[in-house]
């Protein structure tokens, strides 16, 4: 039996109008300003920025106020905006080697050209609560030192002279783009990349820890990681130049990894690629690692059936929208799906009782 | 393109640049509430540029992730036209940077290079070195405590 209804819009009303008066908390404390949340609350905002997809820290700022603090929710509305932005255009490619780095640093050369620079890290800290911060004050200022003049070179370029690491790959293809397409697979590496720099930090993290405790073992170091500012450049039809428009805050994570070598490549390292929107250094990480246990097939390296080695399962479940989209749509009414779960439910239960009353009665 | 054409194309790129990265209210502040007469041949529209990297920063192109944009064309009662592509949001930013990019191109250069670009310029320099030098604090010296070889 089917039975059309409608209703609760009285209730759907009311329920978002607590949800605002929920949201703004006790109105005696003052309300959080979108500049607060940018300048305090950055790291966030840059999570947003990175898995919404678009780089606005006022946006993303306001879809954390809007959103209580819930970040996939942020980024949900972040994801929803930029879908009515006209599209002017793409970027030439950033040139991370010319980026302006407020942190650079090596795991793998301590005398790196340029030096081992910390930047405003978390690491060395001891992670114990600071009771001062519950109380407003004022910080020193932070000290300063003579900047060394110019770009800081990657890492990787002194292993790539001597031959010891796999050049990167340079074909000048067009990359796809998963917001003008669907994910069709195979994916080649420039999709991987697009869907891992979007895709949800925690699932990513977690494929790059498997990863690191054998499932899909590819052995990473960080030769790389670093974290600056680069200036953007388009492409101006009718100026027949490129000029640039602004600048962006990434984080790059380059790993280098053990190949013994192929049949047609000598032992050489090999190379995992993270590249995300501002300081989100854990995500840039855990995206090389990911990238690199993707690159299996193409190192001639063995499928050992690892989750991380697999492109389908990686890229189909990446996005925590799409994700959270599907799971949350369950809690939303399904009473004429479940009204029929209930009819074939009770028809089976009647059938095995009949035919455990002929049984009985056989015997 | 002659040696003159690349300077100017040069310079053109170099204010374009700075006005797209500048703080909104500092370059109005600047530029001040006296603007000229103008056409307004593209109103300033708000979009989005998809930004790209290099896989392994020096491979293919691929699509990271976009950003806002706001663009903007007009033309001088004098005929010359300014353009600008802007980061962010602010429809006004766009219209200003545009502005600028024409009077760059008039007799009013001079003028318009001392009182906005040059402020502009100097104000960039220095939030850049200030975060430089906050970075070169923070850079490793190593010392060598034991060798093991000895």
């Amino acid at each position: 039996m089917y039975v059309a209804v409608k209703g609760g819009e009285r209730a759907i009303d009311n329920a978002h109008a607590w949800l605002a008066e929920e949201r703004r908390g006790d109105p005696a404390v003052p309300a959080l300003g979108l500049d607060q949340i940018a300048g305090q609350l950055a790291l966030a905002v840059n999570r947003v920025m990175a898995e919404g997809s678009l780089f606005d820290r006022g946006l993303a700022a306001l879809a954390i106020k809007q959103a209580r603090g819930d970040l996939i929710e942020a980024i949900f509305l972040i994801r929803a905006y930029r879908t009515t932005l006209p599209r002017f255009g793409a970027s030439v490619p950033v040139d991370t080697a010319g980026m302006a780095c407020i942190r650079r640093i090596s795991a793998t050369f301590k005398d790196a050209p340029g030096g081992q620079v910390l930047g405003p890290t978390f690491d060395y800290t001891h992670r114990l609560l600071d009771f001062a911060l519950a109380a407003e004050g004022a910080v020193p200022e932070a000290p300063q030192a003579e900047p060394q003049p110019g770009p800081v070179p990657h890492v990787t370029g002194f292993l790539g002279r001597d031959g010891m690491i796999e050049p990167a790959e340079f074909t000048g293809a067009e990359p796809r783009d998963l917001t003008r397409e669907p994910l069709s697979l195979p994916a080649d590496r420039a999709l991987r990349l697009q869907a891992l720099a979007r895709g949800d930090e925690g699932f990513v993290l977690g494929l790059a820890y498997s990863t690191q405790r054998g499932y899909g073992r590819t052995h990473a170091f960080v030769g790389e990681l670093r974290i600056g500012t680069v200036g953007v450049e388009i492409e101006i039809p009718e100026l027949g130049f490129a000029v640039e428009i602004g600048e962006v805050e990434l984080t790059e994570c380059e790993t280098v990894n053990q190949f013994k070598g192929s049949r047609t490549e000598p032992p050489q390292f090999t190379r995992g690629y993270g590249l995300t929107f501002g300081q989100t250094e854990r995500k840039a990480i855990a995206m090389s690692l990911v990238d690199r246990a993707l690159r299996w097939r193409e190192l001639g390296e063995d499928d050992t059936g690892a989750p991380a080695q697999d492109e389908e399962f990686v890229l189909s479940h990446c996005d925590n929208i799409q994700a959270t989209g599907f799971l949350e749509h369950i809690k939303l009414p399904h009473y004429v799906d479940f009204q029929s779960e209930l009819e074939l439910v009770r028809k089976l239960r009647a059938e095995a009782e009949q035919a455990r009353a002929a049984r009985k009665a056989a015997e | 393109m002659s040696t003159a054409e690349t300077v100017a194309t040069a310079d053109r790129r170099a204010w374009m640049g700075l006005l797209a990265r500048a703080e909104p209210a500092r370059l109005a502040a600047l530029l001040g509430a006296d603007l000229p007469e103008h056409v307004l041949l593209r109103a300033p529209e708000i979009g989005a540029v998809m930004v790209r990297g290099r896989v392994g920063g020096a491979g293919d192109a691929f699509n990271l992730g976009e950003m806002t944009v706001t663009r903007c064309s007009l033309r001088l009662a004098s005929g010359v036209v300014g353009h600008a592509y802007v980061q962010g949001r602010d429809r006004d930013h766009a219209r200003q940077a545009a502005l600028v990019d024409a009077l760059m191109q008039t007799g009013r250069s001079t003028e318009i290079e001392a009182r906005v670009l040059a402020p502009l310029a100097a104000e960039e320099t220095a939030r850049r070195s200030a975060r430089a030098a906050r970075a070169a604090a923070t850079k490793v010296e190593f010392f060598t405590m034991v060798r093991g070889e000895d």
